[in-house]
């Protein structure tokens, strides 16, 4: 049991700080509250003697500086770059951070990791943060030397007197500065970024060296006292019911403790919490999985039991094909006459665009660790969404939300699919039955084949060039499995004459957020299918492109996504993706370059593809040029690129070879070897990444890199091939050439 | 359930498993050894890579009946304190993303440079083209490998 344990866990008023040590052991520690709650300023809390100026920062001493990282670390890198953020303004000395990971508690503020959030939410609270104990440092500091706090900076761990040149580390002020008041955090002057030391530059990321020598760092290495391995089948068919099983039999398996069905959907209705399912608990993982093996369940099937991705295929192309009137088919947005210019148009360039569903295949499959004790439960999970994990084994359990305590571990690949706490609302529902320790853990097929999947879909287009060889309309109709393209998607809102029609198939397969959601398709729909129409005017797609994003600078929004979109941004890096590229450069035949570029998650980003196709058909990427403009400041140069460049990847690996195929109202594939992800050897040979500051505030780069890739990939191919393809995965198309 | 003698990371150690009991889930359930990682359990993805007498071997694939008469080395115990080039080739080149597969990467990788001390890009590839990684991390890898390759000569030149 760690320390604190059997402590009341609904105390509003503190906070918990635990680092995950060697061994899985949790340290827990106090800190208690600034109680501002009588509007006078909370002095600094001195606990153990450490000056605790807010929840983010604690000084010992000795000069030891701990930085806590609220934000679940999913590989973004966020447990090292904000920690940085708030160390740059402190002015302390990176050698002497350590980060330690909060636990879910209300006093950090936002602690989930999506949409590329955590840098935009928090870049200017974490600067604040250390602005605040950098302030009160100097305070103390001036106070001791009785001169003006003008006269004093801090910088590595020390604040030095400038005139006399007289210093003393941090550890040397923590009694002064603990007894300070904590000022106004509005009243803390910020550096100028011009004087950043540490932001900017490459620092590796906090937990390496426990990576890389193999410690319990992740949920899936999670341990307790007592503890019991624990397997769930849902229905391999999505939303039905277990009848019975062979639970007996199960039963009486070596090493399994107990077996049973859990009839609940919670939240009721939906499909990506808790379903119906079989639980089997045992001693080991081993015993569990081989009893798993021997189970036998009759399953309620429902009505989506005989979906298949080929007859969604056959009813989007029914609706393609049906008059706009018809009662399925709705209008997102419409702006001149598309009709009329289509007619009049010199060209006309129709299209249809197709995408399957595909999975999320975090290499730590979902797992969950519960502790219910009585009205009381302790969760353990590698979840971008810990509140939300909070949430669901709290009605799971049927107990307030604030009796369940969460510890976020290290998550080995996020993607989106952990923003969803199905696997803690499972193992809530077996921990509870079972009264001691579970650990959850699904294997690969678990994991495949009930994930929440990117959806699949289906995009009809026409384009018009006008005589003057401009994009004079744009006609789109997208089926979906449930998201459609919002109105003022790219390239709303510079076609004049612009139609986008939507319509949503009935469907049972569980969705979610999967990198850039949204955008990981309409970049690739939106950029090849501009390609397509740039060489039907004959035109350089890159001039076309530019003059598609016009003159104006700031392009407002009118529908309901509202989102501004900076045209000046985007030719930005168009034009500087172009040039560092080499665009237009002689490549002999087989090889060629592609462009593509997209707006998401606040973040600008254009993309050159250099492909080799051989007349075999056998695809190589060369070479990925990338020109990204996520505003004013890097946080963390190694863990940026790293982003880029796993994004590249990441998006060379779905477009390549992934696909979902449906049947009888189930994912067929079953496991890797079915489902094959990019490795080594096909990733691009080279990826060269350009950063364009722009006077912006800093945003995420978990996502944006992504969506260009694919379509700059595709118009690779077709400047290499003239092959023109209009479906993911590559690998449905043979791509030789002759 | 029978009794095994398993010599991990140069330490014997005593388990009482079913015999077919893969060797991954005996370091993770039994010894509490939990570097070693649980992917895919069909040998696909290369997470659970540990070395069989300095050989690589899945340890999903491994019976632990099968393990027993073999010098077994993990991520844990691939130096003891995390010093070895690829260790140290690994921080430097900040490689891990999410950091789940490293350490099977670091295994494959650890068994190319014992047959292998200079292995060129066309080398390396052939030997991680087992070893996913879902983030994509493979370019810091192959540099990581390459730079691990430097410090390893370099650390041969300063002891002769």
């Amino acid at each position: 049991m760690s320390p604190v344990a059997h402590t009341p866990i609904d105390r509003r008023s503190f906070l918990r700080l635990t680092a995950m040590a060697g061994g899985g052991l949790v340290l827990g520690h106090y800190v208690l509250p600034s109680a501002g709650a009588e509007g006078a300023a909370p002095a600094a809390e001195k606990v153990n003697g450490l000056f605790i100026p807010n929840v983010f920062i604690r000084i010992a001493p000795d000069g030891a500086v701990t930085i806590f990282s609220a934000r679940p670390e999913v590989g973004q890198g966020i447990k090292t770059s904000l920690p940085m953020v708030v160390a740059e303004e402190l002015g302390a000395d990176w050698k002497s951070v350590t980060v330690v990971s909060g636990q879910l508690d209300p006093a950090f503020g936002p602690q989930f990791a999506g949409g590329s959030m955590s840098t935009p939410m928090s870049y200017a609270e974490m600067r604040r943060m250390g602005a605040t104990a950098r302030t009160m440092l100097v305070q103390a500091a001036a106070s001791a030397w009785s001169v003006p706090p003008g006269e004093c900076v801090a910088s590595a761990g020390a604040v030095v007197h400038t005139p006399t040149g007289r210093r003393l580390g941090f550890g040397e002020l923590v009694a002064r500065a603990s007894a300070l008041p904590v000022p106004d955090e509005g009243s803390v002057v910020l550096k100028d970024p011009r004087d950043f030391s540490l932001m900017g530059t490459r620092v590796g990321g906090v937990d390496n060296p426990r990576v890389v020598t193999g410690q319990p760092l992740f949920g899936i290495d999670q341990r307790r006292p007592g503890m019991v391995y624990a397997v769930f089948q849902a229905s391999p068919v999505w939303g039905a019911r277990p009848l019975s099983a062979n639970l007996d039999h199960v039963k009486a398996l070596p090493g399994v403790r107990d077996a049973f069905i859990i009839d609940r959907t919670v939240p009721a209705g939906q499909l990506t919490g808790l379903v119906p399912g079989v639980a089997i608990v045992a001693e080991s993982t081993w015993a569990a999985f081989s009893a798993r093996a021997e189970l036998k369940v009759t399953w309620e099937e429902g009505r989506f039991a005989k979906s298949s991705w080929d007859d969604f295929a056959r009813q989007a192309g029914e609706l393609a094909a049906a008059s706009p009137d018809s009662p399925s088919i709705a209008e997102a947005r419409r702006d001149g006459d598309v009709d009329k210019a289509l007619a009049a148009s010199a060209r006309v360039v129709e299209a249809s665009y197709s995408y399957p569903f595909i999975s999320h295949a975090n290499l730590e499959p979902q797992n969950c660790l519960v502790h219910v004790q009585g009205d009381r439960a302790e969760v353990w999970a590698p979840t971008q969404n810990p509140d939300g994990a909070r949430k669901i084994a709290a009605e799971v359990l049927g107990i307030p939300p604030e009796h369940v305590q969460v510890t976020i571990t290290r998550i080995g690949g996020g993607f989106g699919r952990r923003l969803d706490s199905d696997p803690v609302a499972q193992c809530a529902a077996i921990a509870q039955k079972a009264g001691v320790p579970v650990k959850l853990v699904w294997d690969r097929t678990d994991d495949l084949q009930h994930d929440h999947y990117r959806p699949g879909g289906f995009h009809f287009l026409k384009g018009a060039i006008d005589a003057q060889g401009r994009l004079s309309a744009w006609r789109s109709h997208h089926v979906s499995f449930g998201s459609n393209m919002g109105a003022d998607d790219y390239p709303a809102r510079f076609v004049p004459n612009y139609l986008l029609l939507t319509s949503v198939l009935e469907n049972g397969v569980p969705q979610g957020p999967w990198r850039a959601p949204g955008s990981n398709t309409y970049a690739w729909v939106t950029c090849c299918f501009l390609d397509e129409l740039a060489h039907a005017a004959a035109r350089d797609p890159v001039e076309f492109n530019l003059a598609l994003l016009g003159d104006r600078d700031l392009v407002t929004g009118t529908g309901r996504k509202g989102r501004p979109y900076n045209a000046a941004r985007m030719r930005n890096v168009v034009r500087q993706v172009a040039e560092k590229s080499g665009w237009g450069k002689p490549l002999p035949r087989g090889s060629g370059m592609g462009l593509g570029y997209y707006f998401s998650h606040q973040g600008y980003i254009a993309e050159v593809a250099e492909v080799t196709v051989s007349r075999s058909g056998d695809l190589r990427v060369d070479r990925v040029v990338a020109a990204v403009d996520v505003g004013s400041q890097i946080v963390n140069l190694s863990g940026a690129e790293n982003q880029v460049q796993g994004s590249i990847s990441d998006g060379l690996s779905a477009a390549w070879r992934q696909e979902l195929d449906i049947r009888q109202g189930r994912v067929v594939q079953s496991n890797f070897n079915e489902y094959p992800m990019l490795r080594m050897p096909d990733a691009p040979r080279k990826i060269e990444i350009h950063f364009v500051k722009t006077d912006y505030p800093p945003t995420g780069l978990g996502e944006p890199a992504l969506p260009p890739l694919a379509p700059a990939v595709y118009n690779a191919i077709f400047a290499a091939t003239g092959k023109r393809v209009r479906q993911l995965p590559i690998s449905r198309t043979d791509l030789s050439w002759s | 359930m029978s009794k095994f003698n398993l010599q991990v990371n140069g330490r014997s150690h005593e388990v009482d498993v079913v015999p077919e009991t893969p060797l991954l889930w005996v370091l993770r359930d039994n010894l509490d050894m939990v570097g070693t990682k649980f992917g895919c359990g069909i040998g696909q993805c290369g997470a659970c890579t540990v070395h069989l007498d300095g050989n690589p071997a899945r340890a999903c694939q491994t019976p632990v009946a099968s393990a027993a008469s073999s010098k077994i080395t993990t991520i844990e115990g691939l130096s003891g304190d995390g010093s070895h080039p690829l260790q140290r080739a690994w921080c430097e080149i900040d490689v891990a993303q999410c950091g789940y597969c490293q350490a099977g990467q670091i295994m494959t990788a650890a068994a190319l440079l014992s047959q292998n001390p200079s292995p060129t890009d066309q080398d390396i590839d052939d030997a991680m083209g087992g070893n996913l990684c879902r983030c994509a991390t493979y370019l810091r890898i192959r540099a990581a490998i390459h730079r691990a390759a430097e410090l390893a000569q370099a650390g041969k030149e300063i002891r002769a």
